[in-house]
């Protein structure tokens, strides 16, 4: 319960900063993309199934929001989180190297998917320019925003497991 | 349940919600009222900090060109003054003559109602943002948005208090435009690629005589089914003339300042258009 509760509380806030605060400190137009560091952090700390659902959350918020149709920002983010949630068998608190790599991975290829799929459908070919310009600069961005952001969802994560593992055991 | 089945569910209730809001919008009404109650209130609140205190920083920053610009703009208005006698005089001319002909005036005083941007896309593909009224305030889908006496673009989705507004600099956005003086029609577009200059496309320009020129006003034509027309786009910077050599196309340096943007005009008169049944 407090977890869902304070899950939806970042989901929240994230999204929030993300579509005013970060807008004032864009860097050459560019915002970082807080929702996929959300995302792929639950998913490779918490596994397939929090991934998933808090990626589903996150997507379906942007597509009431911004979307042009209902699903489309939900299907890419819940993928994602779902693919993260693979590697929360090798991930280690104490190991900041696996994050940045997923994280990286999955603003780059979330990124892609869009490009294909908003602007290739649309005959926009010039894929270096849009990567260069736009797909790049966002996935350095949100890394950047990753170092200060990561540290607190990790140990936000670690009190809410302790919190569960006690209550667990006055159950015992 | 196993993470693979919940996926599989999730991944079909997308597809479903994409299918069903291709088509219709019965979805949109509980979930922008949702997202009315629960992120517009937050996004309300960090906008004005948010603004407050890009504003204070702007402020520094801006004091000394401030100064200068004072100067020149003490100039321009003198300019000004003048030629507003002079048009003063054109407009006294034109009454008169209208009297005579008994013409109205073509286009009367739109409704007006002013909204606060609270917030911006999400992502950085496309150029949209949320104001902060909506059904409540009487706007509705397609009614169109201006600031500074430019056009920013047209409600494209409501919630009771919130509307999302797309920007005609957006690279999804197509509108129907003319040049002012020859009544040229053309297409304006948005292009990412532009979006960083401030600049948008414009195609299908058919100039045969070559009369457009560039510094020329374009407006929104008559012939647009979704914005009303005689609102002001821009003015064209540049032109060439396509492969084909039947039209022409080029860019457009927009009216209005689309990255200090905090305060627009909601039209909420709608162009009338011939319905389907």
């Amino acid at each position: 319960m407090l977890r869902k509760f304070v899950v939806a509380i970042f989901i929240i806030v994230s999204f929030v900063l993300q579509c005013s605060v970060f807008g004032n400190f864009a860097l050459a137009g560019i915002i970082p993309n807080l929702m996929i560091i959300l995302t792929s952090s639950f998913g490779f700390m918490r596994g397939e199934k929090e991934g998933l659902i808090i990626g589903f959350c996150c997507g379906l918020l942007s597509d009431i929001c911004f979307g042009g149709f209902l699903g489309f920002y939900a299907l890419v983010l819940m993928y994602i989180g779902f693919l993260n949630g693979k590697f929360s068998r090798i991930f280690y608190p104490e190991d900041i190297k696996l994050p940045i790599a997923l994280i990286i991975t999955s603003d780059l290829s979330y990124g892609i998917i869009c490009y294909m799929l908003m602007f290739m459908l649309r005959g926009r070919f010039q894929f270096g320019y849009y990567f260069m310009h736009i797909i790049l600069p966002e996935a350095l961005y949100t890394i950047v925003v990753t170092m200060f952001l990561y540290p607190l969802i990790l140990k936000v994560n670690e009190k809410l497991e302790a919190h569960e593992k006690r209550r667990a055991q006055k159950f015992v | 349940m196993p993470s693979k089945y919940l996926l599989l569910i999730l991944t079909i209730l997308c597809t479903m919600l994409m299918l069903v809001t291709f088509g219709t919008d019965v979805f949109n009404k509980p979930l922008n009222s949702v997202v009315g109650y629960v992120i517009v209130p937050f996004q309300q609140g960090i906008g004005k900090v948010g603004g407050w205190l890009s504003n204070r920083s702007e402020e520094l920053i801006q004091i000394r060109t401030l100064l200068d610009e004072n100067a020149k703009l003490k100039e321009e208005v003198a300019r000004l003054t003048e030629e507003n006698t002079l048009l003063q005089q054109d407009k006294y001319e034109l009454n008169n003559l209208r009297e005579l002909m008994e013409l109205s005036e073509q286009y009367g005083e739109y409704n007006k109602v002013g909204a606060r941007i609270i917030a911006r896309d999400s992502g950085n593909w496309y150029s949209s943002f949320i104001i902060d009224k909506g059904s409540n305030s009487g706007f509705s889908v397609d009614m169109n948005v201006i600031a500074g006496g430019g056009l920013v673009g047209r409600i494209t989705s409501v919630g009771p208090n919130w509307s999302r507004v797309t920007s005609i600099i957006s690279d999804n956005s197509n509108v129907s435009g003319m040049t002012l003086a020859t009544e040229n029609n053309l297409i304006v577009s948005g292009d990412l690629k532009l979006m960083a200059e401030n600049c948008i496309t414009f195609s299908q320009l058919v100039d045969s005589q070559n009369l457009v020129a560039e510094g020329d006003k374009v407006v929104t034509s008559n012939i647009s089914d979704k914005f009303l027309p005689n609102i002001l786009i821009g003015y064209i910077s540049s032109i060439d003339i396509d492969a084909n050599n039947l039209t022409k196309s080029g860019r457009i340096t927009p009216a209005v300042d689309f990255e200090h943007l905090e305060e627009v005009l909601v039209i909420t008169d709608m162009k009338q258009t011939v319905s389907e049944e």
